[in-house]
């Protein structure tokens, strides 16, 4: 049998054409619960009715729809409401595009005169809402508008106040305040599914003409899925828990083979961006009320260790259950649903494994299974489109959690204007982590060893061996070091290799990722560097600069940073500094030292 | 491709469309005689045929078409381009 998971995946002609067949085989599904819902159109209604009739069926309702005449929606529902009232309707849907809106401003409109048909505009709707709820009291639903298909104005149409494009800002912005002081008025955002499509895939103007349906097939499933997701949401029917694996989902790399130290986690490869970007979806959607569940074959205790890398955004404490063990999937998803006490219908099941994920989907049919497919990079983007996490109204906690960030607000606006470039620095709010290197960090290292070009005093290229050996060896003094600011992480940026000469250091390396530059975070290694070093009986520090056609930048590094010069090249190609560490005396302003930031 | 063929070919869309699993198709059937074939199937059942020939059928030259035979005939000049 078809679920609603699969239903969404078909393309949409399929279902248009086998369309009768279907409705007919779900509506022997026992247990449908009916749902009323007129249609008040401003076009042809009838191919979006038609697929959210089977999209509601497959999802275990018995909708039953009445619609009005082609663009009657306005005398349906404020001059004869009555027909309306007969139906009883649970929900009211009213159905309008850009067409629909009365009069657009004059290209040479000013804002008042604009302003004022943005208001006759939205009174208009208004009647319709008013009527509807006065006369038969039910939940409506009302649309907002799609931007104008043809901006006359080119660019200068969402700009000027007689633009169209403006025009539907506006009015938008208008409904969605409406909506915002009414709990029965609920807002479809039809602009934003235009835009998911592009206006190319949404609007059909050769079926317009033949039939007045504005939009697509592919626009009239995307209207009609979003649409279910509004009412299953309004009725109960939506998913509270997102399962996660482990392994390849939630970071890179099996744990259990790999190691914490090889998974790949953080800012530091572009693979371990994209599963960082997942964890922060997953984070998100935990913020709004879903919960999250671990499901993974792995020993309990090397699946959690995952979560102690510095660079996991999710937390143990994120998880309201965790099954790590070698039993089947489905059983430990069964485990979860008694320890949570939720029922497996609100239940989304994320592996990137296909075989897992087959398993699941045949065992616990009420599970949704998405196809991810095993590229982390798309997981948002299609746990998205399957709204599976549709909120028709937010909690009191989701209001409490708005309070703080008011607070976060507030702070950034007060820091929005600098005396100086110290105290700009200070409004950044740095804390470094600079520390000897740790395995953790060696591939990373090395990275960066071997792609920085300008700040790099001697652009000596290491192997990943060469720098595991220097991490080992008690003659070197290798250090790392990590940033983040007020906007977020900026990971490993920078990296000292200092070797020991008798009382020397010699600092073969010394590079920094032009990301950070301007920060100070070169002064905040050095002093680091030198706090090691005395500790180690170091009395002098000795750096080469060796000139390339890409590290002009750092020419006067050492000069800057307090060193004396030594000697140099007469064509200045090279030349070697000295730093004596008794008389110096650290120079770090703006950025906090402090170790494992993330630990 | 002549029109009998199509005729046989298209059956199975319109049999899909208008849930009509016996539906026998002629050159006489149209909207008229054929149960359930309102403007709503019939934007279906254009969409489809589209689909399966990759052609485009013109607001103009749907107007004209009278029953099935034609619909076929059109189609066979299309498929002839």
């Amino acid at each position: 049998m078809l679920t609603s998971h699969t239903l969404r995946q078909l393309p949409v002609e399929e279902i248009l054409q086998k369309r009768k067949r279907l409705k007919r085989e779900l509506l022997e599904r026992p247990q449908l619960q009916e749902v009323r819902i007129a249609v008040l159109g401003g076009t042809t209604t009838n191919e979006v009715v038609d697929l959210l009739d089977v999209l509601l069926l497959a999802d275990g309702f018995k909708p039953v729809f009445q619609q009005s005449e082609y663009n009657k929606y306005y005398e349906d529902a404020v001059l004869e409401p009555d027909k309306i009232l007969a139906f009883r309707p649970d929900i009211v849907y009213i159905h309008t595009h850009w067409n629909n809106i009365r009069n657009f401003p004059p290209v040479g409109a000013t804002g008042d005169q604009a302003a004022a048909l943005v208001s006759s505009e939205l009174a208009r709707y208004q009647s319709i809402w008013t009527s509807l709820h006065q006369v038969i009291g039910c939940q409506v639903i009302q649309n907002n508008f799609e931007h104008p298909p043809f901006p006359v104005l080119g660019n200068l149409d969402s700009v000027a106040p007689g633009g169209g494009t403006r025009f539907v800002y506006e009015l938008n912005i208008e409904f969605a305040k409406a909506a915002q002081g009414n709990r029965k008025l609920l807002i479809q955002d039809l602009n934003a599914l235009a835009a998911g499509l592009g206006h190319d895939r949404w609007f059909d103007w050769e079926r317009w003409y033949s039939y007045k349906i504005l939009t697509t097939p592919e626009g009239s499933f995307a209207i009609a899925k979003s649409l279910a997701a509004m009412i299953g949401a309004m009725l109960g029917r939506v998913k509270k828990v997102l399962v996660l694996d482990l392994d390849n989902t939630l970071w890179g790399g099996v744990i259990g083979d790999d190691g914490l130290d090889k998974i790949q986690i953080g800012r530091e490869t572009a693979v371990a961006e994209a599963y960082t970007a997942f964890q922060e979806y997953c984070l998100a959607l935990r913020e709004r009320g879903v919960l999250l569940a671990v499901c993974s074959k792995n020993n309990l205790d090397t699946a959690k260790s995952g979560f102690s890398h510095p660079d996991t955004i999710l937390k143990l404490e994120h998880f309201s259950s965790f099954q790590a063990n070698w039993q089947p999937k489905h059983e430990n998803i069964g485990n979860i649903a008694r320890e949570l006490n939720l029922g497996l219908d609100s239940f989304v099941f994320v592996d990137d494994n296909p075989a897992e994920r087959a398993i699941v989907a045949a065992q616990l049919p009420a599970v949704t299974v998405p196809d991810v497919g095993s590229e982390v990079s798309r997981f948002p983007g299609i746990l998205q489109a399957g709204r599976y996490f549709e909120a028709v109204n937010l909690s009191k906690e989701d209001m409490e959690r708005a309070a703080s960030y008011a607070a976060n607000a507030q702070r950034t606006e007060r820091e929005a204007k600098y005396a100086d470039y110290g105290e700009y620095l200070d409004s950044l709010d740095m804390s470094a982590e600079i520390e000897p290197f740790q395995s953790v960090y060696l591939d990373r290292i090395t990275q960066l060893i071997n792609k920085t070009n300008q700040f790099n005093l001697t652009t000596r290229r290491y192997t990943s061996a060469e720098v595991e050996g220097i991490a080992r060896d008690p003659n070197y003094i290798a250090l790392y070091g990590k940033l983040t600011d007020t906007f977020g992480d900026n990971g490993l940026i920078s990296v000292i290799i200092g070797r020991r000469e008798g009382a020397d250091l010699q600092l073969d390396l010394w590079i920094m990722s032009c990301r950070v530059l301007k920060r100070d975070m070169e002064i905040a290694m050095l002093d680091t560097l030198v706090e090691h070093a005395r500790a180690a009986g170091v009395e002098r520090v000795v750096g080469t600069y060796l000139r390339t056609p890409k590290n002009a930048m750092v020419e006067d590094h050492y000069r800057n940073t307090g060193f004396s010069l030594l000697s140099a090249v007469e064509d200045g190609s090279k030349s070697v500094w000295t730093l004596t560490l008794s008389t110096y005396s650290p120079g770090t302003k703006h950025i906090r030292i402090g170790s494992l930031v993330n630990g | 491709m002549d029109s009998a063929t199509i005729i046989r070919e298209i059956q199975p869309i319109f049999r899909d469309v208008l849930d009509l699993p016996d539906l026998q198709l002629t050159r006489q059937s149209n909207a008229s005689n054929v149960e359930g074939w309102d403007s709503l199937a019939h934007v279906n059942l254009v969409m489809a045929i589209e689909k399966r020939y990759k052609i485009k059928i013109a607001l103009g030259e749907l107007q004209d078409l009278k029953n099935v035979g034609e619909m076929a005939d059109l189609i066979v000049k299309k498929l002839a381009r």
